[in-house]
């Protein structure tokens, strides 16, 4: 089983702080909005570095959301800044009408998103995100999973025209993959090869997979794993080909079980290619304050809820 | 440049399309670009410097307008298709399946003079402060103007965005609200006050003018001293008094013709107080 290994763990917003550095230092069209969270989302330094191309808005995130539909009008590439849950469901109307139906090149960056928010509890623990974003017609989601790929994933949605939607998170976690990939939109990375369960994860989902592949290798089975860092447009053909082979799915993702990853892939294998499926995801439930790792336990999205997603899946395989 | 007889036959044509396109549609919202007809007329016949021929989403070097109050689109449409966006005939096409002229002014379908969706009330102003910015940004001189609703001062965002606008000293702006002292549910007043807009907005930090928008030469001064303020790193707002359904005795004075298409003996006795000035579509 190819292995993977990490030096030192990281934040996925810090990430993005830098790749917003890297893209606006190439391209003078990117301009940054923030609404008063300019330090959590890691935006001070291109703040330092581009005062005239930075927009601070305050505690207003209808008002930012049409100020970037405003600047991409006139030729720039707005990246707004806040949390998931002041990103989308703040302001979802002004995202809908002025940005993606308006098919306005806005990048909607997304940070503390999920439960690894921590202890703020569920009032900022935005597990609808996805779905809602996913939902709007013209918008891409795309969900990096670790730091260096969160950096590559923010300058990467900039070289293609419309909106995007940018999710990543708070807490520090495994930084494992290589700032030398490409960052392909739209394409699954296969980061396991196995021929008896698919395991298709998201975000900081995509590690716990990796940690669930290892314990599961031990048993003597074999999982094919996908980080889907697109939700939107969803990888159909790496999917499709990977359930083709291993007869059955875990999906994983620090959402809703409603509308994230695995209603995308149940949605897509249900119409070409159904099999039986599990899926790792928030139960209908809202979040609590508590630590990250504590809060991933209780709301069951760590290796070990894979692991046992796999063995149930398994079981239900023809 | 047009004169101020020119300007109000043009305006007596956009009152008629306007007409002509709800009762066509049996569907749509009348009253609204009754009342802002002159405006409309004066900005995109006069005030404006804009390429019709040439329609370019980033409208580098021109003057900008946003139409916030997204229901009032059967006027813009007009004005828009005698200066020369595209075709007139397709007025006839407004509200109709297949047709670019949406219920609701949209891009999708690429229609030149639309910059950005409206209908859904309160952003129009934001993306407007976003447009100028990007102007500024750009070097370039122009204006951007967002028309808006009384009604839509009831918005939020409206004020999220004027104190984003005073806030960042966005004084290449003018913001034009159709007051007219009506909204769908009956008088404004009635529905929910709005208070002294005059006195707010200047609280909020902007220059503010008020006029009477259908008088089309205090129009046209008025725009001009709202123009010649700006560069003063404060926006500008025109406090605009409109009468809804303007020049059509019995929609004025009244919500009733907000949203609702004339019938056949509605329509006649409506239509015949507005020439054919510049050939109907």
């Amino acid at each position: 089983m190819k292995e993977y290994s990490y030096t030192e763990k990281k934040d996925t917003r810090s990430g993005f702080g830098l790749g917003l550095l890297d893209v606006a230092r190439k391209n003078p069209d990117v301009v940054g909005l923030c609404a008063d969270l300019t330090g959590s989302l890691k935006m001070n330094d291109f703040q330092k570095e581009f005062p005239e191309r930075f927009f601070q808005v305050g505690i207003a995130e209808a008002n930012m959301m049409g100020v970037a539909a405003g600047l991409s009008i006139g030729g720039k590439i707005p990246y707004t800044g806040t949390f998931a849950n002041f990103s989308t469901g703040r302001a979802y109307d002004q995202i809908r009408q002025s940005i993606a139906y308006s098919e306005k090149n806005v990048k909607i960056c997304a940070s503390h998103a999920g439960l690894t928010l921590g202890e703020d509890g569920a009032t900022h623990q935005m597990l609808e995100d996805i779905g809602m974003m996913r939902m709007l017609p013209n918008m891409k989601v795309v969900v990096p999973c670790d730091h260096n790929q969160t950096r590559l994933a923010t300058a990467a949605i900039a070289r293609h025209h419309g909106p995007f939607y940018l999710r990543f998170g708070r807490p520090k976690v495994p930084n494992f993959t290589s700032l030398d990939e490409e960052f392909e939109i739209g394409k699954a990375i296969r980061l396991t090869e196995g021929g008896d369960v698919s395991i298709f994860a998201t975000g900081h989902l995509v590690w716990e997979a990796l940690e669930a592949g290892r314990e599961l290798y031990k048993q003597g089975i074999r999982a094919d794993i996908f980080n889907v860092h697109t939700i939107k447009p969803l990888d159909a053909e790496s999917i499709i080909q990977s359930v083709a082979r291993t007869k059955c799915a875990v999906t994983a993702e620090e959402h809703q079980v409603h509308g994230g990853l695995g209603d995308a892939i149940a949605h897509l294998l249900a119409e070409h290619h159904p099999v039986p499926m599990q899926m790792i995801a928030v139960s209908d439930s809202f979040g609590e304050s508590g630590k990250p790792h504590e809060l991933m336990k209780k709301y069951g999205l760590s290796a070990g809820n894979i692991s046992d997603a796999v063995s149930k899946v398994l079981k239900r395989k023809r | 440049m047009k004169d101020i007889n020119e300007l109000k036959d043009i305006a007596t044509q956009v009152r008629r399309d306007v007409l002509r396109m709800v009762y066509g549609a049996q569907s749509g919202h009348p009253g609204g670009p009754l009342g802002c007809a002159d405006l409309l007329t004066a900005l995109y016949f006069r005030v404006m410097k804009h390429n019709p021929g040439d329609f370019s989403m980033d409208g580098a070097g021109e003057d900008l307008f946003f139409l916030s109050n997204g229901h009032l689109s059967a006027g813009w449409y007009s004005v828009l298709a005698h200066s020369g966006y595209f075709d007139k005939k397709e007025l006839a096409t407004f509200r109709l399946i297949d047709s670019r002229l949406q219920g609701h002014p949209a891009t999708e379908e690429g229609l030149p003079g639309v910059r950005v969706a409206s209908g859904s009330l309160g952003q129009g102003l934001s993306v407007a402060c976003g447009a100028a910015l990007a102007k500024r940004l750009n070097k370039d001189p122009q204006i951007v103007y967002c028309l808006m609703g009384d009604g839509e001062q009831q918005e939020g965002q409206i004020w999220e965005a004027a104190m984003f606008a005073a806030g960042r000293e966005i004084d290449n702006i003018i913001g034009i609200v159709d007051y007219n002292g009506q909204q769908i549910d009956g008088a404004v007043n009635d529905v929910m006050p709005l208070g002294d807009l005059h006195a707010k907005y200047k609280a909020f930090g902007w220059e503010v003018l008020e006029m009477d928008g259908n008088k089309m030469e205090e129009v046209i001064n008025t725009l001009e001293k709202a123009r010649s303020l700006c560069g003063n790193k404060k926006p500008v707002v025109i406090l605009m008094r409109t009468e809804m359904g303007y020049g059509v005795d019995f929609m004025m004075g009244t919500h009733e013709w907000h949203g609702k298409p004339p019938n056949d003996e509605q329509f006649e006795k409506a239509i015949a107080n507005f020439k054919e000035t510049l050939g109907d579509y």
